[in-house]
């Protein structure tokens, strides 16, 4: 019987011909990370365990983004730690401030993570880089701190769920979209401990900054990680990147799913999942007026190129509504300079948003653009939970790059349709 | 090993960001961290809770970020064990890996209220409801995770690895 692209992954990992679902398994891993709230835990960690070596300093990323530039003292000394224990290992992967990026933006960018790697992080997210075809999920400070000495990790191998997306997608529906209305209808539980695995003729057209979107919140729905096959337009963003050799695996005709569902995006509006849960999501031309406080722009889930494009398409000769603060957030340094030298910036400026420079700042409700109680955001990010942006009485409505930008401009939820 | 608390009752899908907010992630210290256990979710809780207490959930519970800040709040918070229907994937390695013990049992995540007194034996997954004379079966923990748990967590097991 065949096997799973994830089951595929694991296996070789796991040193054996092939794994099934359920089976716990130990792994090599391929590439690991840790950011200013989790590494200070980690590195904590290795030294209690007397651990004086990593496995590999090639094979870890630090990246400093959720609370950089520091917010607070106790921030910066977070950072320090970090910084210290780099210099102390000599890690050529430490990222610093105007060198960084939201991790999950920038390890896909340099080429740091690859088609068929197993990659742990310590953050949730790391399931991003399932976009790129590797098996990537989040674990703790403490599971990274034994990747870090030993370079291997344990897992239970999930089952895989599949999603065939089907149809011609409308327009103004993005990745984004997609992902928002598959968790709606699966759940914020719906696929816990399992991979989903993104496939049909639609994923197939997908750019890779729309892919790692996708992979970016499986997540939300509970997932170990998101996973989308690697074709040419993987082997074109990872050929002038990757430092080291990668595979590409593919799924039998004939593996095993715990479940198959397909959707027609001909019937997909673009969405806006209404807090306090990802799977809220619902068409935008649903809603009733909403008016708005904020409106953020930016994170792993849609702060690359083609966010800030789409964004500013839409931005273009408008501004934003008097009442808003659109805040605009490039995931990296490399997005930022992109999006300055295609004349992005002018646009922001000129519709009168605001650029920061890249932090995960807001996401999180860490600072640069905290909400009041009381106040209302729509957000390209990924968790609207309570008090995820701020205050725990304000609200997040997440959306795609194209809704936030077209409810800027408006002042309250709004498709890009409604523009005139 | 047995333990017995008083029963604090959450409903589902309780994430970390309810458990700990991140705009209080600026320090990793257990001290500061419970004080703000669960605030989101019930911004009393900390002053409420005492050693021993059990938090008791429905379905999902931890779900959402990595942040092992979520389990050393609980724990320093005083919390002495987690039943819920069902837990969210890192959560619950987690948990595990840091030594706080955690339950999966839907019976009682459906029957348990606040205030009710529970008796724990983790060996057996048999959780007692003191306050109604009832009795509980929850899933047994694998047997990798006992291991780990015997071994006093992920850290030691990784030593012990290291030196053989
Ligand atoms: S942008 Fe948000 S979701 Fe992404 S890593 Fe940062 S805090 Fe986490």
């Amino acid at each position: 019987m065949g096997m799973t692209i994830t089951e595929k992954i694991l296996a070789a990992h796991a040193g054996l011909d092939r794994v099934e679902p359920g089976e716990l398994i130990e792994v090599s891993v391929d590439f690991s990370l840790a950011n200013d709230i989790t590494a200070p835990i980690a590195i904590e960690r290795f030294r209690q365990a007397g651990a004086e070596k990593l496995y590999d300093v090639s094979r870890i990323a630090l990246v400093p983004d959720h609370f950089v530039p520091n917010k607070d003292i106790e921030s910066a000394a977070q950072c320090q730690l970090l910084r210290e224990f780099a210099v102390e290992h000599e890690l050529p992967h430490y990222y610093e401030v105007g060198r960084m990026g939201i991790e999950h933006a920038l390890l896909p960018e340099q080429g740091l993570v690859l088609p068929g790697d197993v990659v742990v992080g310590a953050d949730s997210h790391t399931c991003t880089y399932g976009g790129l075809g590797a098996f990537a999920t989040g674990v703790g400070s403490t599971d990274l701190a034994a990747v870090m000495i030993t370079g291997r990790t344990w897992f239970r191998v999930p089952a895989s769920i599949k999603f065939i997306f089907q149809g011609n997608l409308r327009p103004w529906v993005t990745g984004k979209d997609l992902i928002l209305y598959t968790i709606g209808q699966i759940g914020v539980d719906g696929a816990r401990y399992r991979a989903m695995e993104f496939t049909g003729p639609v994923i197939d057209q997908l750019s890779m900054d729309q892919r790692l979107t996708m992979a970016n919140m499986a997540i939300e729905a509970g997932a170990k990680n998101g996973i989308i096959a690697p074709d040419e337009c993987t082997r074109t963003f990872v050929e002038e990147r990757a430092q080291r050799s990668y595979q590409f695996y593919q799924s039998d005709p004939d593996a095993q799913y715990e479940q198959v569902i397909t959707y027609n995006v001909s019937e997909i509006e673009p969405q806006v999942a209404l807090p306090p849960s990802p799977a809220n999501s619902q068409p935008v031309s649903s809603l009733d007026e909403i008016p708005i406080d904020q409106v953020v722009i930016g994170s792993c889930t849609n702060g690359r190129i083609e966010d800030l494009r789409l964004a500013a398409q839409l931005l273009k000769s408008r501004k934003v509504a008097p009442r808003v603060r659109c805040l605009i957030i490039p995931a990296t340094q490399a997005i930022y300079r992109q999006a300055m030298d295609e004349g992005l910036f002018t646009i922001f400026l000129e519709a009168e948003a605001a650029i920061s420079t890249p932090t995960c700042g807001p996401c999180l409700g860490g600072y640069m653009g905290i909400l009041a109680a009381g106040e209302r955001a729509v957000a390209t990010t990924n968790r609207n939970f309570v008090g995820r942006m701020g205050h725990p009485e304000s609200e997040v409505y997440l959306a795609s790059p194209a809704v936030a930008a077209a409810s800027a401009v408006l002042g309250r939820i709004a498709s890009p349709e409604d523009l005139d | 090993m047995k333990l017995a608390g008083k029963a604090w009752k959450f409903g589902a899908d309780i994430d970390t960001d309810a458990i700990i907010p991140a705009r209080y992630l600026n320090t990793s210290d257990p001290k500061e961290l419970a004080q703000h256990c669960m605030e989101d979710a019930d911004p009393e809780f900390a002053q409420k809770v005492s050693p021993g207490d059990v938090i008791v959930a429905d379905k999902n519970f931890g779900c959402g970020s990595s942040r092992e800040h979520a389990p050393i709040a609980l724990k320093a918070a005083g919390v002495s064990c987690i039943i819920a229907a069902s837990f969210a994937r890192i959560f619950y390695r987690n948990a595990f890996n840091m030594g706080l013990p955690i339950l999966e049992s839907e019976e009682a995540a459906a029957d348990v209220v606040t205030g009710e007194q529970l008796e724990i034996d983790l060996a057996t997954g048999i959780i007692v409801n003191k306050s109604r004379n009832l009795t509980y079966k929850a899933q047994p923990v694998p047997p990798f995770m006992q291991e780990l748990v015997a071994g006093g967590g992920l850290i030691p097991y990784v030593m012990k690895r290291l030196r053989d």
